[in-house]
């Protein structure tokens, strides 16, 4: 898809595509035939330019036809380059970071408020956690006993102009989220039982939100790829993109 | 039309001690050429534009005359208030500098079109706005900021947009880039100028409208604007809704004579995505254009 536009930001979504695969195979409770059913968990990819591996994701997941990704990025369609509403099984649109974890505070304030037990899922970026906004909801979830809130940060270490080190150091980012009330849980981002399993128990703490921090790697599966800044703007070159596919599809068998 | 900005910034750097950019994590490929030969005068901000612009009016305060950088919205409407309260109010030299005018940034979807910045950013006080439409235009507009310390937004398309014309002198007026009719006259602001230009080419010399381009779009007064007030026509062309940016200012300043008519986006373009051109395509432009 991201060869096909001439498109960006492979990096961070083959950073998350783990953590995809396993909440929509099993943690999430979710019905692809129904996309808007009242009851299901609901998923918000605040690290909107992430997009493709949630659109994979859901075209797999039947939410749409999976013909449709070849659209991604053109003109006319309605796959956007950020995650997109408009899109079946995409709660909600980002693109500009830091909005989707408020947001999620209101979703899950709301679930509370109206006695319903659906929980509310929010993807972030580490780059992302430089926005006070996010900070602003960090404080707001724990006051209003969220328990229902899960905040997953993909914590690839690399963000837009460098590293999360030189840029603006999180570390020591567990004792942040524990220090702000938040249950914290930290574990691979790639290895799918340690997802599995800490996902399979929540909230992490009783009354409290639940933060799961995952150790990713920028690119990972495509060794040229991983932990490499320029993959968060380039865009494969056909030689590039059969090396990629043909080191995933190894991995993957 | 970006690295016209920062080629010009990092002259006008060599000259002026007080020149200082901060960005808010973008500019890859872009901005190191200025961090390099500019280690102290430059920062990543990290993607926290509040932080940024509330850091950058500290600085100013303190001299500098700091030039804030990012993409589409994340400048402006992000951290309206800070720009509004510490900047503008404080009547800092902070130069607001956002890429990615207009649908600039076609595919990446609705996030990233800087569609209400100029009616925004324009309401704001003590400011001057800019939307160069080409390279030479955005250089001018550096070298004039450099010169005149003050908060301001200059608002710039991103890579690759042609020269489009070669007539200087900013604050003297629209600039005359296309003679004809002097009865109808287009005006444009940024790089949608173009649209103007090839569809002035296309008419018979006797049809031909007069295009202006207007990189100034605050302050805007009636004897800037002199040059367009033996028009019996005016067609203000923007890549912004009509709402607040390049119609509205000319309406306020101008009307009730001559006859203005607006070509815009329309509020209704955020549901699909594509290249600049196809959702100018999708926007009409140049149909209305056919049609006025
Ligand atoms: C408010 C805002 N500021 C700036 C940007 C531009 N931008 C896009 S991605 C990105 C950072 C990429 O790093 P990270 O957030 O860590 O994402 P990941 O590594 O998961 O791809 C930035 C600064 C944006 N999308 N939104
Ligand atoms: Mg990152």
């Amino acid at each position: 898809m991201v060869a096909r536009a001439n498109a960006s930001h492979i990096g961070g979504a083959l950073s998350m595509a783990d953590l995809l695969a396993v909440l929509y195979s099993g943690v999430l409770n979710i019905r692809p035939e129904d996309p808007v059913w009242d009851s299901r968990d609901r998923f918000i990819l605040s690290k909107g330019h992430s997009c493709t591996s949630l659109y994979a994701t859901l075209a797999l997941k039947k939410f749409f036809q999976i013909e449709e990704l070849e659209s991604y990025g053109k003109d006319g369609s309605r796959l956007m380059s950020h995650i997109s509403h408009h899109v079946p099984g995409v709660e909600f649109s980002t693109g500009s970071l830091g909005h989707g974890l408020p947001f999620g505070c209101g979703k899950a304030l709301a679930a509370k408020r109206s006695g319903k037990n659906w929980r509310t899922f929010v993807m972030l970026s580490d780059g992302e956690l430089d926005e006070g906004s996010n900070w602003e909801a960090i404080l707001f979830a724990p006051q209003h006993k969220l328990d229902n809130l899960v905040a997953i940060v993909d914590y690839n270490k690399i963000q837009s102009l460098g590293s999360v080190a030189d840029v603006m150091e999180l570390d020591p980012l567990a004792d942040k989220f524990r220090a702000f009330r938040w249950g914290v849980k930290e574990i691979d981002g790639h290895d799918h039982s340690a997802i599995h399993e800490a996902l399979s128990t929540l909230p992490f703490e009783p009354g409290k939100p639940s933060c799961l921090i995952a150790h990713t790697l920028k690119g990972k599966g495509v060794d040229f790829m991983e932990n490499n800044l320029q993959w968060h703007y380039s865009s494969p070159k056909p030689d590039q993109l059969a090396e990629a596919l043909r080191q995933l599809e190894t991995e993957a068998n | 039309m970006r690295t016209a900005f920062i080629q010009e910034l990092i002259l006008q750097a060599r000259k002026n001690p007080t020149i200082f950019l901060v960005v808010g994590d973008l500019g890859f490929s872009v901005v190191e050429p200025f961090a390099q030969e500019f280690p102290d005068r430059f920062l990543n901000a990290g993607v926290a534009e509040q932080n940024m612009t509330g850091v950058a009016a500290g600085l100013a305060s303190e001299g500098y005359h700091v030039f804030t950088y990012s993409i589409a919205n994340f400048p402006t409407l992000r951290c309206l208030e800070q720009i509004r309260n510490d900047v503008c109010y404080h009547s800092l030299p902070v130069t607001v500098v956002s890429v990615g005018a207009g649908m600039a940034y076609g595919n990446l979807g609705y996030s990233h079109h800087a569609v209400q910045d100029l009616a925004i950013m324009r309401t704001l006080p003590n400011i001057t706005v800019f939307s160069p439409a080409d390279p030479g235009e955005t250089r001018e507009c550096v070298q004039w900021l450099s010169l005149n310390p003050r908060p301001s937004y200059l608002r710039i398309g991103k890579a690759g947009e042609p020269d489009l014309h070669s007539v200087r002198g900013i604050f003297d007026g629209p600039l005359r880039v296309c003679e004809g009719r002097p009865d109808l006259a287009i005006v444009a602001t940024g790089s949608v100028l173009k649209l103007a230009l090839d569809f002035a080419s296309e008419q018979a010399p006797e049809k031909r409208p007069t295009v202006f381009s207007i990189p100034l779009i605050k302050p805007l007064s009636l004897e800037f604007l002199e040059k367009l007030q033996s028009f019996k026509k005016i067609i203000a062309l923007e890549e912004h809704v009509r709402e607040g940016g390049l119609f509205a200012a000319l309406c306020e300043v101008l009307s009730p004579t001559p006859h203005i008519k607006s070509i815009s986006i329309s509020e209704e373009m955020k549901n699909v995505v594509g290249s600049q051109d196809y959702l100018r395509n999708q926007a009409e432009l140049k149909e209305m254009l056919n049609r006025a």
